[in-house]
Parts: structure tokens; sequence; C-alpha cells
């Protein structure tokens, strides 16, 4: 029958866009898995842990952007976990209606700025303060970890809010039902409700931070080295990336930025995966 | 006007000339409800949707206060004060008239730390106290022989009806006066429903209860009065028995018999 057949070919024709998200994903684990074979090859695991990046010798070691990476992003997300629930709670909790939706807005088009206008902000604007106050250049862990936690801290108010919304009304009714103020409330009945939603949105953040090339290319200070200290020029993976495709003049140098590449997939797509499956799926079990 | 009968409990609570807007309404969403509420008895609201009974057990512990904008007219009498006074002390009223929702509402944290809830609010930190009272009040709730035994697990792993029953023994455990009840058993199942009818009639030598109901036979099993409100009057308030074999109002008789609702 006819109706069928269109019915079947509309099936499959679909299944088929839908199939290819997996395949694009399947590909760009083998891409850049073959890159970076011939860095595979020569360094194994070892390169992780090596911290000599000296691409005249042919030696290359991760640890300098791998540090980075981790340390920009910790700076960031202790900056902007501790702002970002307090901005969830105000707009979710207590803020009369027309102020949540006003700076609630606010909040989603400041998310949708683009980072490298937070990155020329952190050079031209914060640096300058950063190194008036500390020395040195102003550029480093410390800038970059500061420029991605300004970059991170609207998306993470954003969803932080929305999981704290997932609380049902009547649960907080009763709270208040019961004689609770609204402090009590949110902390007995609403954290605990939307704990795991909370720490999902906080690590969704993370991923974006360690994967930002953009904010930080221009106040990580580029050097391959493990710093001093947080305020000293460093290197973080996508800065390395950015900086560094030009300039690869030998085979294994090239292959050593896939090979970081590879790293940065693996490390991004493993926390994404843990936020989404383990502490987000109350939220979109609520939301479905 | 509506016909109200005479309600020889003593007066716990009397409804005087109230009429409640929501936000944003200009006309009134309750109108000029007279109610007495008998003490140590269960009155029974009942009446179609939207007839405004469940605003009105909102008003009893002024949950419509958490929502900006709504606003009271006239004077609910508690005890002989107005509790719609605006110096009015929500935090203790709310522990004096306690609620129960339409559907179990267990606090995610463990069927202990939930009855104890409210008393730890209170201030009560001496852990043998805590113990009586949360062991009491399951008791009360007739729970106490299906959880003793598992005091630390999460209140949300019970069953809807044992939820349900949480909820009732988290609400007695504060002793409140006044126990409003919002459909309690809407979203069980005929046992669990059951357990909560027992219940409540077993709870009204302890506590005044008011209980939303949509269904008939529930307020005809369990409450001493009942209250048939619809488009936000009052129409008559009548001793249960009464009311349901001989209405006074002829819109209570088309509502009781299914002509309209």
């Amino acid at each position: 029958m006819y109706y069928r057949i269109v019915d079947k070919l509309f099936e499959h024709s679909t299944r088929l866009l839908a199939l290819s998200v997996l395949i694009l994903l399947g590909a760009l684990f083998v891409v850049l898995f073959q890159e970076a074979k011939p860095a595979i090859d020569a360094f194994g695991l070892h390169f992780i842990v090596e911290s000599k990046w000296a691409p005249n010798m042919d030696i290359f070691g991760g640890w300098p952007a791998i540090y980075g990476s981790i340390v920009s992003t910790i700076i960031a997300m202790l900056i902007a976990t501790p702002v970002a629930i307090g901005i969830a709670i105000f707009l979710s909790e207590l803020a009369p209606p027309w102020v949540a939706a006003v700076v609630g807005s606010a909040i989603e088009l400041l998310a949708a700025i683009p980072s490298i206008i937070y990155g020329m902000w952190g050079l031209f604007y914060l640096a300058p303060i950063l190194r008036d106050i500390w020395g040195g250049n102003g550029l480093g862990l410390a800038t970059a970890g500061f420029v991605l936690s300004i970059m991170i801290l609207p998306f993470m108010a954003a969803i932080t809010r929305d999981a704290m919304k997932t609380t049902p009304d009547i649960l907080k009714e009763s709270a208040y039902g019961m004689g609770a103020t609204r402090w009590e409330v949110l902390k007995d009945v609403v954290i605990p409700y939307v704990k795991s939603g909370i720490i999902g949105s906080i690590i969704l953040a993370l991923g974006r931070a360690i994967g930002e090339t953009m904010a930080v290319t221009f106040v990580m200070g580029n050097v391959h080295k493990i710093p001093q200290t947080i305020f000293a020029p460093a290197t973080s993976i996508p800065v390395t990336l950015a900086n560094e495709f030009t300039e690869a003049d030998s085979d294994l140098y090239y292959s050593s930025l896939f090979y970081l590449a590879l790293i940065l997939l693996v490390i991004s797509f493993t926390v994404i995966a843990a936020a989404k499956f383990i502490f987000l799926r109350k939220i979109e079990e609520a939301r479905a | 006007m509506a016909t109200i009968c005479e309600v020889t409990h003593d007066h716990i609570i009397e409804v005087n000339d109230f009429s409640f807007y929501y936000a944003g309404s200009d006309t009134p969403n309750l109108k000029h409800v007279n109610m007495p509420i008998g003490k140590g008895a269960v009155t029974a609201l009942i009446g179609p949707s939207g007839c405004g009974k469940t605003t009105l057990l909102r008003c009893f512990n002024r949950m419509h206060d958490l929502y900006p904008g709504n606003r009271y007219e006239g004077e609910i009498l508690f005890e002989g004060r107005n509790i719609l006074d605006k110096n009015e002390d929500l935090i203790k009223l709310r522990t004096q008239i306690g609620m129960i929702f339409q559907k179990p509402t267990p606090f995610p944290m463990s069927i202990y730390d939930n009855v104890a809830y409210g008393l730890r609010l209170k201030g009560i930190k001496d852990k043998s106290e805590l113990d009586g009272r949360v062991e009491q009040a399951l008791k009360d709730a007739a729970l106490w022989k299906e959880v003793g035994d598992r005091l630390k697990s999460p209140g949300t792993a019970l069953s809807g009806g044992q939820q349900q029953r949480l909820c009732i023994a988290r609400a007695v455990a504060v002793e409140p006066e006044v126990l409003l009840f919002d459909e309690p058993t809407s979203a069980l199942d005929p046992i669990s429903t059951q357990a909560i009818e027992e219940l409540i009639v077993k709870l009204k030598e302890k506590v005044t209860i008011i209980i939303v109901t949509h269904n008939m036979q529930q307020a005809a099993r369990v409450s001493d009065y009942t209250a048939f409100m619809y488009l936000g009057e009052l129409i008559e308030l009548g001793v249960t028995e009464e009311l349901f074999i001989t209405p006074k109002e002829d819109m209570t008789e088309q509502y009781i018999t299914g002509k309209f609702g």
C-alpha cells in the first residue's frame, strides 16, 4: 500500500538524520585519534604527565596545558559557583515576579555574549588592573580563571535557577504550612530537593569552561611551563591549539597538538556525560 | 442568604462577612462568607470545581500570602483573634493550624526527620523528647507499626498512602489546634483512602478538622458538619446527616442528587 511505503520512508529518513549525529561524534573521535596516533606512539600515556614542551627538540609534553586548563577552570568555578547559586536562589525563590523576569532575561542575554568579547575585556581592561595589583604582566591562570568565571556565570545562574524551579509548589507550601521561614524552606526543602540538579548545572558549566578558547586565549600568557604562582603566565589546551597549529612545522608537533585535542575531548565528554546522566536525569524527567 | 445550622460545638473559628480576591481580580472569589467551625468536630467543604472550597481552606492558614497581590476582607476569628490582622504572626499561626495537601508531600529527608521537622522548627532539640514525640505522632497517624523499625529510611521511599500518613504525622507532631485537609485522598487508592478516612475520624478527639473533598460519600462518612459552596458563596452549612438527607436549600439538593456539578 502506498501510504505505508511513504510512512516507512519517512521513518527511515528521519532515523538516518538522527543517527548522523552519532556518526559525526564517532567520526570526530576516529579522526582525532588517527591524527594523534604518531604522538601517542612516540610518547604514550607519559605525554599527560610530561611537562617539557620543546618543539625544536621534538619533545612534547601535555602537562602544562592540561594543568592550565584544570587550574583556570577550578579558579573560575570557585568564583562563579557561589555567585551563581546566590543569583539562582534570589530569582527562583525571593524576587518579585517582575524582577525575576527582567533580571532573568538579562542573564540569558549575558549568556549569549560571544566569548571573544569577554576575552577582549579581560586583556584590555582587567589585565592592566590585575597587573597593578599583583605585578607581572597581568596575564596568567588567575586572570584567565576570572574571565572564565564571568563568562560562565550567566549560563550557570540560568540553569541553576531552572533546576531550583523544579521544586513542586506543593512541597514548598507544605514546609511553609509547618511554620517554616523562607530561609528554612530553602535550606531544608528546596536545596535538598534540587541538589543533584544544582551539581549537574555546575558540572555543565565546568564543561564549558574547560574547553573555552576565545575568552582565555588573550589572557593566559601562552607559556608552556607550570607557573610558580597562579598570577604567572601559563597555557591551557584550547589556548595551545589556537596558537600553535600555524607553527607546527614537524609531524610530531602537529600530531601532539591532536593528542592534546583528543585529551580535551575526552575530558569534556566525560564531564558533560556525568552531568547529564547522573545529576540532571531528575530534571530532564521532570521536564518530560 | 446562606442557611447556617446551629453549631453546637464550641466555635474555634468564626468566619464573619469574609471575602477574598485573588491577585488582579476585581470581583471577589469568595463572597461574604459567614461560617462557624465547631471545635473538635470535622467540617467538610463540598461543591463543584471552582466553587472556592480550596480557596477558603487556604485562608485559614493564610497560605495565599505566599503569592503577592491576594487580598482578604472581613474577618476570620480563631480563638477570638482576627488572623487576618496584618500583625498576625504567620509562623505561629501555621503551627496552630496545620495543613495536609492533595498529594503526599514528604520532604527530601528521613521518616524521622520529616516528623521531627516542625518540632525542630519550634526549637525542640532534646533527643529523648524528639524521639517520644515522633513516636507518638507516628502512632497517632497509624503509621508506627509499619515504619517504627526503619525511621532512618527516606520518607519518599514509602507508598503513596504511607506518605500521606507521614504528612499527617508531621502535622500532628506539633500538636496543632486545627488541621486543614485539602482533598487528602484524591491521589490515593481505595484502601489507602479508607485508612486516611479512619484516621480523620480518630484524630478529631485531639484536633479540629476542616476537610475539602470532591467526594460527597467521603464528606458523609467522616464529617460532623458539611458546608456546600457554589460560585464563591457558602450556600448551606448543616449537620452532615441532615444536609445529605434533608437539605434546606434547593441548590444543595440539586448538587447532592447529582443534577449538576
